[in-house]
């Protein structure tokens, strides 16, 4: 029964336990757990509609209003915030904790200066005077690689390109030097050469600034790219987690075995076509009983009915929730 | 800085023909908030007195002490006197209701979309109300109830207008209030004034500007036809809605009467729609 086996040292930034979302009744987000390390990048990966965002949002409570958290705990330092009150979450919003999001031109004010925005959070958390914060914006903008940036604090969103605004959203996000930062599919409406380098930027700055980052994507690439953990998500729960690299040679469960295998891969080591998982993902309300996985898993049998739990795979943190971890082999 | 300074000239570039279109009508405005302002010091006359001897005379012509430079009234006032001291009701009437209905309307309709709930279903309901109402039939029954004057026409014209912004302002509102960026900034702990005078306002500011700017020449209409009705400004009070109103009366005997407000009211009222586009366009950044 301890899910929890290797025991880092320290406690960890985020702890989510047992968290469960639900929509209209169906538990859209059912049973996961999660751990974000100090320092440390953890990746939340799966197809779409699988929960990884309201995951995300659910931490700092932006849930839909169609969404409510049911059960669960979400530990930020030790502070459950699933039962903050709403008051005492915009102290921990933006301070604490932040999140950007897929859309960076969405989220910046068309209206506002970039440098205003940058500095909105400094002014409300920090109380801090409009040239104080300037100060600390400029040297934000700088170290999140915008160039001239006193001419850039002076524009609007619309001047700048899409990376620019991202990187434009970190700073923002970071000004504070939150313990947290979650990102929501940060690069995926960006192209290819732009998501490396913001990619690049957000590894700095965990550095740099000391936060941890949980970062939310559909593609292994960003996985291996960034992450130091990895959680596996399908049918709105984690089927399997642990350190990357354990995780990229030997997963344990069929879902991250063929999410893997999706994969193209330059060596043409394995396959050098490019595979899709076969079948598709079901509705919120039709996934079967026991293992959500088994209407596509190829090795499923009866005993899938029941739900696996997620149990340790080996020493390292790794684990996953599968009946047949053993016989991961004889998929093709 | 320096690709700051030379980006400044590039901006202007594509519109060329802006500094005429912003001057003329700021210039035509400082003439008519002028003439009001200072109306005492500018009118050759005394505003009220009659000379029944001469009366409707055209434009030019003396009669006794009078030099009736655009001619004088059915009463032997003399117009241009009238005129200057008309665009004091008419721009005071006019700027009072328009900014009494925009901010009241603005208000409750970002807070209607904003807050949605409770707030937005009073708020929307009261604005069906009254927009089901006939402005007119509203204006005479608040009139009954508050008696005539300048101050009430005021109340009246805010009352029968707010729902235009109240509306405007809801719609934009909806639109905005999904935005990331305003959800961001709410979520990170900006208050609700905040969010709604910082991220809100500016973004819905262009849009109400239209409507505002429509509303003026139609509060100046709505001044002048409460006046024709008596519900008004009252006699002898010069305003140039009443003063049109009344010379309808003698347009094919004394064209100068009804002419020169009418003129006026129509300047007044173009400078006042460019002004609007030219502040719809500052307002939002992208179209610059
Ligand atoms: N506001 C909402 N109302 C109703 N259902 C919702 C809402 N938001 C999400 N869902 C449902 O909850 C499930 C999980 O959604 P979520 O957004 O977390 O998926 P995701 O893993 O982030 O997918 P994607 O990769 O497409 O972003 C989906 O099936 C989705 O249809
Ligand atoms: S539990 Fe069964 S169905 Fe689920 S992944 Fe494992 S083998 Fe497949
Ligand atoms: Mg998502």
């Amino acid at each position: 029964m301890m899910t929890e086996t290797a025991q880092r040292d320290e406690t960890p930034v985020l702890a989510i336990k047992d968290l469960r979302i639900q929509i209209g009744g169906l538990d859209v987000v059912d049973g996961v757990s999660l751990r974000a390390d100090r320092g440390r990048i953890l990746a939340v990966v799966g197809e779409s509609g699988c929960g990884k965002s309201l995951t995300a949002l659910s931490i700092l409570r932006l849930l839909p209003k169609a969404a409510r958290i049911a059960e669960g705990r979400i530990e930020l330092e030790g502070t459950d915030l699933a039962h903050l009150p709403e008051k005492d979450l915009e102290d921990i919003r933006g301070n604490q904790a932040s999140i950007i999001f897929q859309e960076p031109i969405a989220s910046l004010n068309p209206l506002m200066r970039v440098g205003a925005q940058v500095e909105e959070a400094l002014r409300l958390h920090r109380g801090l005077s409009h040239a104080e914060a300037q100060r600390e914006a400029l040297a934000m903008l700088v170290s999140v690689g915008i160039p001239d940036p006193q001419r850039r604090a002076r524009q609007y969103p619309f001047e700048l390109s899409g990376g620019m605004c991202q990187r434009v959203m970190i700073a923002a996000a970071l000004i504070c030097r939150p313990r947290l930062l979650i990102a929501d599919e940060p690069t995926t409406a960006l192209d290819v050469t732009i998501q490396a380098q913001i990619l690049d930027l957000m590894k700095r700055l965990r550095d740099e600034v000391g936060t941890s980052i949980i970062i939310i994507t559909h593609d292994m690439g960003v996985v291996a790219e960034m992450a130091d953990d990895v959680a596996v998500m399908y049918g709105g729960r984690v089927v399997e987690r642990g350190p990357v690299d354990t995780i990229f040679a030997a997963p344990a469960h069929p879902y991250t075995h063929l999410l893997l295998a999706t994969v193209p891969r330059l060596d043409g080591h394995r396959k050098s076509a490019l595979r899709t998982i076969e079948g598709i993902v079901p509705g919120v309300d039709q996934w079967p009983k026991g293992c959500r996985f088994r209407s596509r898993c190829p090795l499923a049998t009866d005993v899938c009915a029941r739900r696996p739990s997620l149990d340790p795979v080996d020493a390292t943190g790794h684990a996953a929730a599968c009946w047949h971890k053993d016989r991961l082999r004889e998929i093709a | 800085m320096t690709s700051a300074t030379a980006s400044a000239p590039l901006r202007q570039v594509g519109k060329p023909r802006r500094s005429i279109t912003r001057w003329v009508p700021i210039i035509l405005i400082a003439f008519f908030v002028l003439a009001a302002v200072f109306a005492p010091l500018l009118a050759p006359y005394d505003p009220n007195s009659q000379n029944l001897l001469g009366r409707m005379r055209p434009p030019g012509t003396m009669s006794r002490s009078f030099h009736y430079l655009l001619g004088s009234d059915e009463l032997g006032r003399d117009l241009l006197t009238r005129l200057i001291y008309g665009a004091r009701v008419s721009l005071f009437v006019a700027i009072a209701s328009v900014i009494l209905s925009g901010v009241v309307g603005v208000l409750l309709g970002m807070l209607a979309g904003y807050l949605r709930g409770w707030v937005e279903l009073i708020v929307m309901r009261l604005v069906d109300v009254f927009l089901s109402i006939p402005a007119i039939l509203l204006a005479i029954i608040t009139v009954a109830v508050l008696g005539t004057g300048l101050v009430n026409v005021i109340v009246v014209l805010a009352l029968t207008r707010w729902p235009r912004y109240a509306r405007i302002a809801y719609g934009q509102t909806l639109s905005v209030a999904n935005m990331p960026y305003v959800r961001l900034a709410a979520f990170m702990g900006a208050s609700t004034p905040r969010v709604l005078l910082r991220h809100i306002l500016p973004n819905i500011i262009g849009a109400v500007t239209v409507v505002a700017t429509l509303e003026f020449g139609l509060m100046v209409l709505f001044e002048a036809g409460l006046s024709f009705l008596g519900l008004g400004v009252q006699p002898p009070t010069a305003s140039w809605g009443a003063m049109l109103s009344s010379g309808r009366n003698y347009l094919a005997t004394a064209w100068w009467i009804a002419t020169f407000p009418g003129l006026c009211l129509f300047l007044l009222i173009l400078a006042v729609n460019l002004i609007g586009d030219d502040l719809r366009d500052r307002f939002d950044p992208r179209s610059q």
